[in-house]
């Protein structure tokens, strides 16, 4: 490598814009805030696209030594970043995403008083994200991890005047850190056993070694542990209950930290232990099944939610779950495609839930919008696009996404198909259902007094005419071009950047699939002639499709139409629900009492939770911790210490009197006392 | 030739007045003789030493003491004096502004 890339000038970049509106912002102007935030990420994006420019002439995987960090005995540890195939794509997303997210942001974030605080933060968060993403080792790579949950819990508790955005905040902090004890001590087993954690020299340790088929072993318990980390950071099954909850944090931050970025890391780190993965299939099978569940979960708790965000939350839960599905079927290169359309597709529907909401003067409650199409006419066609898109109807890009994860988990096992398409049917279902309940029918809100659920909305824009009435939203109106902009590049992409991932059993040939070959293939060839998978076993793939032969060509063609088949059926289904018989539903929810009420409280996990979990940790530690050895013991032993002391002094301060002649009585005393000892002394 | 015991014990006695009264009297110029008192059986020992062991620095030192005792009473009757004139009193319990 003649010249270097500097890849470490791109996470800097975003560090130094947060610097400089952290420590300068309270005093600068908004304008100078914004020139600062969009500068510094959008230099940052501009270096992964010349980065990306110069990508195939490297050599591949492109590594770049900054310093030396940690050397203790035979263990190293450099600052050293890494680049190939895979982190290029996460690296594309997220400057890309993120900055069409900072953009919106400042239209969305303008009349906050937090303004430059906001966006400290937000750059703080890509710092994070792009170390986490360009890391060459795991311990680079978990200190970007712990440092977008630093973020995550910034900007949830962004209102930290809200009690339920601080408890949020807090929520998601503590449940990660239970996800992140799983991935540490992953980490110290592969320190231990492999004595590395710089990616090239772990997978190259790895890489000969056999999968354990019988059962459980070293690779299984370090895949099993990476995945709990992964589970609590994209908010998987059991430890999904955060990311929900995270909506109380501004929109703009629900869709970069919460739906396109950050609850990605976990597939992305899944992806990139593939090695470890492939070799421990029971691990992946551990994957699968946690993705699966999730995905189905999530769907279903995400039918009856009400809160427009809330909806858009469990959707990101249970669509994170079929990323793991395909990393658990070893389809890794399905679930990266999956996690950059969705990046795109979410990222525009909580964009534009964000402007619909803002439209509404903070209103969040679906069931008092509707008929808002040709009120806010852009915010919905960008929406269309986004639903559609997440519902998998082709061509647009959830559709090659979904059906290629789904055509990978049939190859697996029917049944992760068949509860695939039953989840994407429900995903249609409920992201129609906010559609319809959303733009069509009547406009059920009530017009005079807005619902301030977001603070920073109900303000209008400088640029808007009511600018000057606090709670002036008196009538619905459309967002400023600074926040339709990004909405429109990410409707283009949601609706187009599904091609290249276009299926060989349509026409294409997936051209993704192939870019990502090299970084899953360099070990797969072993994995298929091993151990075949699981199930139904599949004929040898290698993530290519040119190479089917055709009557599993022509099967793909039918279960893509079958996917195709339950998204419309979602949409049939939510059009006749909540659009042509509106009181249909109602009566539904009394027929299916018991379930219903499951549902809309989300199975009661979160009383689960805190029944079995929370409240006898709080009352443990309430009792035990606080009473017992804070306050009885540490603070018992200081206070007896103190007032010990007083006492004493208490008794012996009458000594000091003030009196002149006491003092020489005293003095007189002690002397007369030390000549008696001598003389005494003396005589003996 | 009186023997040493008999300076040591009228010295000691002479110590004691001091500190009896100086423990006892409010006056302050009482107070002040009472401390002459003591310094001066202090000498008294000291030059009853120095004649008992032939030794010279017991009553050099009895000068150095009369010279402080000399420089003292010539400051504290000064400060004395301003206390008088301040305060109109010459009792010690009564000169008690530095008390808590």
């Amino acid at each position: 490598m003649s010249s270097s890339l500097h890849l470490w000038v791109i996470p800097l970049l975003p560090l130094a814009g947060a610097a400089i509106n952290g420590f300068f912002g309270r005093r600068a102007s908004k304008k100078a805030v914004t020139t600062v935030a969009l500068v510094f990420c959008g230099l940052a994006f501009a270096m992964a696209l010349y980065v990306s420019a110069r990508f195939f002439s490297l050599s591949l995987p492109y590594q770049e030594v900054i310093a030396p960090w940690i050397r203790a005995g035979n263990f190293s540890i450099d600052f050293a970043f890494y680049l190939d195939q895979l982190s290029l794509v996460m690296l594309l997303v997220v400057t890309g995403v993120g900055f069409l997210i900072h953009i919106y942001s400042v239209g969305y974030m303008w009349d906050d008083p937090g303004y430059y605080r906001f966006f400290s933060y937000l750059n703080l968060f890509m710092f994070f994200m792009l170390s986490l993403v360009l890391a060459n080792n795991y311990l680079l790579m978990f200190i970007g991890w712990e440092g977008v949950g630093l973020a995550s819990y910034l900007l949830i508790g962004f209102w930290f005047t809200r009690d339920s955005a601080a408890s949020a905040g807090k929520k998601a902090f503590i449940v990660n850190r239970m996800g992140d004890f799983g991935f540490l001590i992953g980490l110290f087993l592969l320190i231990k056993h492999f004595g590395s954690l710089t990616f090239s020299n772990v997978f190259a340790r790895i890489a000969p070694l056999n999968p354990e088929t019988a059962g459980a072993g070293l690779l299984t318990a370090i895949g099993i542990l990476l995945m709990f980390g992964a589970a609590g950071k994209s908010a998987q099954i059991p430890l999904y209950v955060w990311l929900p909850d995270a909506m109380e944090g501004p929109t703009p931050v629900s869709a970069l930290i919460h739906a396109a970025t950050m609850v990605t890391a976990g597939v992305y780190m899944v992806a990139r232990s593939h090695v470890i993965f492939e070799r421990a299939p029971s691990a992946l099978t551990v994957v699968a099944i946690i993705g699966l569940l999730t995905a189905l979960f999530a769907a279903t708790i995400g039918v009856a939610q009400t809160d427009i965000k809330k909806v858009l939350a469990y959707s990101t839960v249970s669509q994170l779950g079929y990323m793991f599905l395909a990393c658990g079927v070893a389809a890794f290169s399905a679930g990266i495609f999956h996690l950059m359309t969705h990046a795109f597709f979410k990222g525009l529907l909580f964009l534009s839930a964000g402007s619909v909401i803002h439209a509404l003067g903070g209103e969040q409650d679906m069931r008092r919008m509707g008929g808002l199409r040709q009120k806010i006419p852009w915010t919905f066609w960008t929406m269309t696009g986004g639903t559609f898109a997440i519902a998998g109807i082709p061509p647009l890009a959830g559709f090659f996404s979904k059906d290629e994860i789904l055509w990978r988990a049939y190859q697996a096992s029917w049944v992760y198909w068949l509860i695939g398409v039953f989840t994407a049917f429900l995903t249609s279902f409920y992201m129609f259902r906010l559609w319809f309940m959303t733009f069509f029918g009547e406009y059920r809100g009530d017009v005079e007094k807005p619902h301030g659920n977001e603070p920073t909305v109900i303000a209008a824009h400088s640029n808007d005419a009511h600018a000057s009435t606090a709670h002036g939203h008196g009538h619905i109106h459309e967002s400023p071009k600074v926040m339709l902009i990004p909405l429109v590049i990410l409707a283009i992409l949601s609706f187009a950047g599904g091609w290249v991932g276009w299926p060989g059993s349509l026409g294409g040939n997936n051209r993704f699939d192939k870019f990502l070959g090299p970084v899953f293939r360099t070990t797969a060839p072993e994995i298929n002639a091993e151990h075949a998978a699981p199930g139904e076993a599949a004929p040898p793939e290698q993530g290519t499709e040119g190479a089917e032969p055709h009557a599993n060509r022509r099967t793909e063609l039918m279960f893509t139409g079958i996917s195709v088949a339950a998204a419309l059926l979602g949409l049939f289904l939510a059009d006749l629900l909540y659009r042509r018989r509106p009181e249909l539903p109602e009566k539904i929810a009394i027929w299916l009492d018991g379930l219903y009420d499951a549902v809309a409280h989300k199975y009661y996990v979160d009383e689960l939770y805190a029944t079995l979990l929370v409240k006898p940790l709080i009352d443990s530690s309430t009792r035990i911790l606080w009473r017992g050895i804070d306050q009885n013991i540490i603070d018992g032993a200081v206070n007896e210490t103190a007032d010990g002391a007083r006492h004493i002094s208490d008794n012996v301060r009458h000594m000091q009197s003030g009196n002149l002649r006491s003092y020489a009585g005293w003095i007189a005393l002690g002397s007369a006392l030390v000549i008696a000892y001598m003389i005494w002394m003396g005589l003996q | 030739m009186v023997p040493l015991p008999y300076y040591l014990m009228l010295s000691g006695v002479l110590f004691a007045c001091g500190v009896t009264g100086f423990l006892i009297k409010r006056n302050i110029i009482t107070i002040f003789m009472s401390i002459e008192l003591m310094l001066n059986g202090v000498n008294l020992s000291f030059v009853a030493f120095a004649a008992h062991w032939h030794a010279l620095s017991g009553q050099v030192f009895v000068f150095f003491v009369m010279v402080v005792a000399a420089a003292e009473a010539a400051v504290g009757l000064a400060i004395i004096i301003a206390v008088y004139r301040t305060r109109e009193t010459l009792n010690v319990d009564q000169v008690n502004l530095l008390k808590l």
